[in-house]
């Protein structure tokens, strides 16, 4: 129904050290456009690190990632970024908002790197995400200022400023209470129901990956279910 | 548009530690006003003793050397000419130290567009007669006007007026030491024998002081007509013809083209001396070299400042750098508030520097020896201002440029799964 929005083919990669481990082997599959995806395993099963090569951030791997359909294995650290700023979002487990800046120009940063509209534009995009997101009162105040919760609503709604192919998501909800992580949750549904978003979240909550659309399971460095 | 973004983010990065960055800039800003003070003050001084010797030493002096032929006339005759002609005892002929066509070369000099002017100058050896001693000195006959004009004279006739030796018939100027070993007052005449062994009186009108003690003690003025009377010579009789230019630099060319030119001896400015010369530019290395120092050390502060800065900054860079910005942008940023703390730092500097030097311009400085201070010399060359401000840039971009390269080679991944 919908395009490959990221495609990994035959992925490997080692740790040398100190030993030389294989901690991720020969992975392959697909993401298609609006798809909810979480990929569950226990911790050490290589799914952050997959992740961070399907980020496009770590580059240091054998086999080939391909994005909307371009190759982006061997590329510059310059395009890379490009590619990171265009066309992927981030959450982390921990917010890393810059303390030096209020809530809506943390959310405009990514905007305004990428160059494509105007800063009053790129301003009216972050409030509207912000309003999106329900936080929009707390758009001048400075970033350390604001909870915990508030914090990874503000990391979401920098993450989709650039209107991203695929939003990206390291353990977003590890570090919430219940409360916010079903806020969050609800907030990702919304996402991909209503403005169908294109999700790849790493977790390891159960309950939260069963609610999502689609599971891929890793097992010591292998896809064992997708 | 994104170099707004890179500065708006260095500036908030600047303005979040906003201490530290005083520290930092304030290094700089002490560094940059010393070395401007230091080297305004150093080169006033440099000029000042240049001053005491260049300001009164003639650009390029014409004049007649008493030598000895160098064409002997066995080395002429034809029938010696295929020899080895061995001359001994050779003696300097009875040359005249006249300028000869002193009037036409004059003329001729002060026509040349890259001279400022030309002063004549007779000068002749003297006994001064007090009692029973002969007291051995010169007597400088000057144009007084040309002398005031090229030379400052004026500025060194601490007593008297320097003109009255031109309008007061048979009058001298004496060196404040001479004046002191002949008990001669302003008023009083003084006895001198010429070489010839003529006696004449002369009137003292002023005292002269050029800060020199040995040259004060021989040295004394009278204008061209009275020495060429004491001298029993024509007018036109005249031993020096000095000349001022308007750029110094040119003055051995210039020497060069008059000895060809007028058939007599030129010395230039630099070649008669020489030491100043040394002195000074070994008085400018010292301190430009301390000036220097000084501002290397402020840039190992901010080195400090930013690799403190980065270790703190470093969630900021990983995820700056996660969300799309590259290692030459971050690099950028970090290199940026390098610079910034120089550029402000250095500014301030600059205007400290200019105030420290005014302060010291200002503080009186009075000695017998050099008259015409009246407070400590401060040189204020804007080629010292624009030195010290490329030198704050240029020390800050170093100092900036590891902890800025190794900020763009923060991988995010690394910090971001520390975590």
């Amino acid at each position: 129904m919908h395009n490959v929005v990221l495609e990994a083919r035959h992925i490997n990669k080692e740790f040398h050290d100190p030993v030389t481990v294989q901690v991720l082997s020969d992975i392959t599959f697909s993401v298609r456009g609006g798809e909810f995806v979480s990929v569950i395993g226990k911790s050490g099963c290589g799914k952050s690190t997959l992740l961070y090569i399907l980020s496009t951030m770590d580059t240091d791997y054998d086999g080939e990632l391909l994005i909307d359909n371009e190759r982006m294995t061997g590329r510059t650290d310059l395009e890379l970024a490009r590619i990171r700023n265009e066309k992927i979002g981030f959450v982390f487990q921990f917010h890393y908002l810059l303390n030096e800046f209020t809530v809506l120009r943390n959310v405009m940063l990514p905007g305004m790197k990428l160059g494509k509209y105007s800063e009053q534009e790129v301003e009216h995009r972050a409030m509207e995400r912000l309003k999106m997101l329900g936080i929009g009162h707390l758009a001048d105040k400075m970033a350390y200022r604001i909870s915990g919760g508030e914090k990874q609503r503000v990391a979401i709604a920098r993450a989709l400023i650039n209107d991203p192919l695929i939003l990206m998501g390291d353990e977003p909800t590890g570090n919430l209470d219940s409360h916010n992580s079903e806020l969050v949750f609800e907030i990702f549904k919304e996402l991909t129901d209503v403005h169908n978003h294109t999700l790849l979240i790493v977790t390891h909550d159960q309950s939260f990956a069963e609610r999502s659309g689609r599971i891929i399971e890793m097992e010591d460095g292998r896809i064992i279910r997708h | 548009m994104n170099t707004r973004l890179t500065f708006g983010i260095a500036k908030s990065l600047l303005l979040a530690r906003w201490r530290q960055t005083l520290v930092a800039a304030v290094g700089v800003t002490f560094s940059i006003a010393m070395f401007i003070t230091l080297l305004g003050f150093m080169n006033g001084l440099n000029d000042m003793l240049d001053g005491l010797i260049l300001n009164r030493t003639p650009h390029v002096r014409l004049y007649n050397e008493i030598k000895p032929s160098e064409n002997q006339p066995v080395n002429v005759a034809s029938e010696f000419k295929d020899s080895y002609n061995f001359i001994s005892s050779v003696k300097s002929g009875i040359s005249r130290q006249e300028v000869y066509n002193s009037e036409p070369i004059i003329q001729a000099v002060r026509n040349d567009e890259r001279v400022l002017g030309v002063a004549p100058k007779l000068n002749t050896q003297v006994f001064f007669n007090e009692g029973t001693i002969d007291i051995s000195g010169t007597i400088s006959g000057i144009d007084v006007e040309e002398e005031m004009r090229l030379f400052n004279f004026q500025d060194y006739v601490t007593a008297g007026t320097a003109i009255d030796v031109k309008h007061v018939a048979n009058s001298i100027i004496l060196g404040k030491g001479l004046a002191d070993i002949l008990v001669a007052d302003i008023g009083d005449v003084v006895q001198v024998t010429t070489p010839e062994g003529e006696r004449f009186s002369l009137k003292v009108v002023g005292y002269f002081q050029s800060g020199i003690q040995d040259i004060d003690k021989v040295q004394s003025y009278a204008s061209i007509n009275t020495t060429q009377k004491l001298l029993g010579k024509p007018a036109n009789y005249i031993t020096d013809i000095q000349v001022k230019l308007h750029d110094l630099d040119i003055a051995p060319a210039v020497a060069a083209e008059y000895r060809e030119k007028f058939e007599v001896d030129a010395e230039d400015i630099q070649t008669a001396n020489a030491q100043f010369e040394t002195g000074s530019t070994v008085r400018s290395l010292i301190s430009f070299s301390v000036g220097i120092v000084l501002l290397i050390v402020s840039g190992f502060g901010i080195f400090n400042i930013l690799n403190m800065m980065i270790y703190e900054k470093m969630d900021s860079i990983a995820i700056l750098k996660a969300t799309g910005f590259s290692g030459r942008d971050v690099n950028l940023i970090f290199l940026l508030i390098a610079l910034s703390i120089g550029f402000f730092g250095g500014s301030v500097g600059l205007i400290f520097g200019f105030v420290f030097s005014v302060v010291i311009d200002n503080i009186p400085f009075k000695t017998a020896a050099l008259p015409t201070i009246e407070t400590y010399p401060v040189n204020y060359d804007p080629f010292f201002y624009f030195i010290g401000s490329s030198f704050s840039l240029i020390t800050t971009y170093f100092a900036g440029f590891f902890p800025a390269r190794k900020a763009s080679k923060v991988d995010p991944v690394e910090i971001i799964r520390g975590k």
